[in-house]
């Protein structure tokens, strides 16, 4: 599962990658986490507001940290 | 009551209480006279650091609050559904709540464009966006006082307003890079309103993120207002930049343009500036000039827009924080 986490590298940005790689140890899931921190790139995935996660290339959430339980729902 | 007012202004804004108990502590505790050089920097060293960092906390706290209503997305929706100036004068009132941030400049211009939102609308925003910050209303009115804070306040709105209408009227489009126009759009991907607990808590992340990013800038900046405060002989600055000069706010934008920091940062170095006598206006479009243009978000605009469009809004701006500069300085005597 491929995912990637749009930001600048904020704070929100690494806690959001946290979040992310605990809810996939918790499904037992393998994934390889991409970080974009270019904000053309960023932008191209048509967000205004950072973090964002992309899930196998679907923009999933937005502008907010999502929690583990939150990550854990999307994944599954 | 006037004087009730007075004295809240004194203890909360300007925090006389705090003033008076750094002079305390470094009298009594370290032994060192504040009407000495050294004693005189550490105290407005020691004071400001503190008194901003209260302030700026209390600030985005609030601010925060009040912005967790106006999401970049609904702020394109409302910018969307007016036309012309009225459209202009939204994007500048509603830039003063986006937090200062170089690095969203971009996803805000491309999210904005690509929607369809006129170019000059756009620019309005992103003028007022760094330029006018509510917090910094606060912060103007306890260093200066509220007629200042204002007057700062409308004038930097106005030179939003104006400029970006400016840019709109010349038809720039063709100017924009291509690849910004053709970016996906994503509206919403869950409309879903926010409780007051995760106002709350994106208030306190707020607060606990924008210290991160600014405490550096701050620091630097009270150090560089303590220098000049006591270290900087007065006729130096007076020669370059004093009252007298025309060529003072000239040399106080050219100075701060290049320079990047926000504008919590570069308070406490026009503060110091103004106690030395220099121009409140010359003081005023240095602030200007280091919040509002800068190397950094002018690299990151270039990647979106080409290099006319650029050097127009570079242009534009200068000329108007001159110009406020000159005006601050023409009808200061009435607002100190």
């Amino acid at each position: 599962m491929n995912i990637k986490i749009l930001g600048s590298g904020c704070k929100k940005c690494l806690s959001l990658e946290g979040n992310v790689s605990s809810a996939a140890e918790k499904l037992g899931l393998s994934i390889e986490i991409e970080k974009i921190t270019d904000p053309v790139a960023i932008a191209s995935f048509g967000i205004m507001s950072t973090p964002g996660l992309v899930i196998n290339d679907k923009l999933v959430s937005y502008g907010k940290v999502l929690t583990v339980n939150e990550v854990t729902k999307v994944l599954q | 009551m006037s004087d009730f007012f007075a004295w809240l202004n004194a203890q909360f804004l300007r925090m006389d209480w705090l003033s008076d108990l750094v002079a305390m502590v470094i009298e009594n505790g370290f032994g060192l006279d504040i009407e000495t050089r050294l004693g005189g920097s550490v105290h407005f060293f020691i004071y400001d650091v503190i008194k901003i960092f209260i302030l700026l906390s209390v600030l985005i706290f609030s601010i925060s609050y009040v912005q967790s209503y106006f999401p970049p997305e609904r702020t394109r929706k409302i910018l969307g559904n007016h036309k012309g100036i009225a459209a202009n004068t939204m994007a500048a009132l509603l830039g003063t709540l986006t937090p200062f941030c170089s690095c969203s400049s971009i996803p805000l211009f491309i999210g904005f464009t690509s929607a369809g939102l006129p170019l000059g609308v756009t620019f309005s925003f992103l003028i007022s966006s760094p330029l006018v910050d509510l917090a910094s209303v606060i912060l103007l009115a306890s260093i200066f006082n509220w007629w200042i804070a204002l007057a700062y306040v409308f004038l930097g709105l106005v030179l939003a307003i104006l400029g970006g209408t400016l840019i709109g009227k010349m038809n720039l489009t063709d100017q924009v890079e291509s690849f910004v126009l053709q970016s996906p759009i994503q509206n919403g991907l869950e409309e879903k309103e926010l409780s007051r607990v995760e106002r709350l808590s994106f208030s306190l992340t707020q607060v606990t993120d924008v210290v991160n990013r600014v405490w550096i800038y701050i620091f630097i900046g009270v150090g560089i207002g303590a220098a000049i405060h006591n270290w900087i002989p007065q006729n130096m600055i007076a020669a370059l930049l004093g009252e007298n000069n025309w060529w003072s706010v000239l040399v106080a934008t050219l100075a701060g343009i290049p320079m990047y920091a926000d504008i919590f940062g570069t308070l406490p170095i026009a503060e110091a500036l103004v106690q030395k006598n220099v121009g409140l206006g010359t003081a005023l479009a240095f602030m200007m000039a280091v919040t509002a243009l800068s190397l950094p978000s002018m690299i990151m605009l270039k990647r979106v827009v080409k290099m006319r469009l650029l050097t127009i809004f570079f242009c534009i701006v200068t000329g108007g924080i001159i110009l406020i500069g000159y005006i601050f300085n023409y009808f200061a005597v009435f607002l100190t």
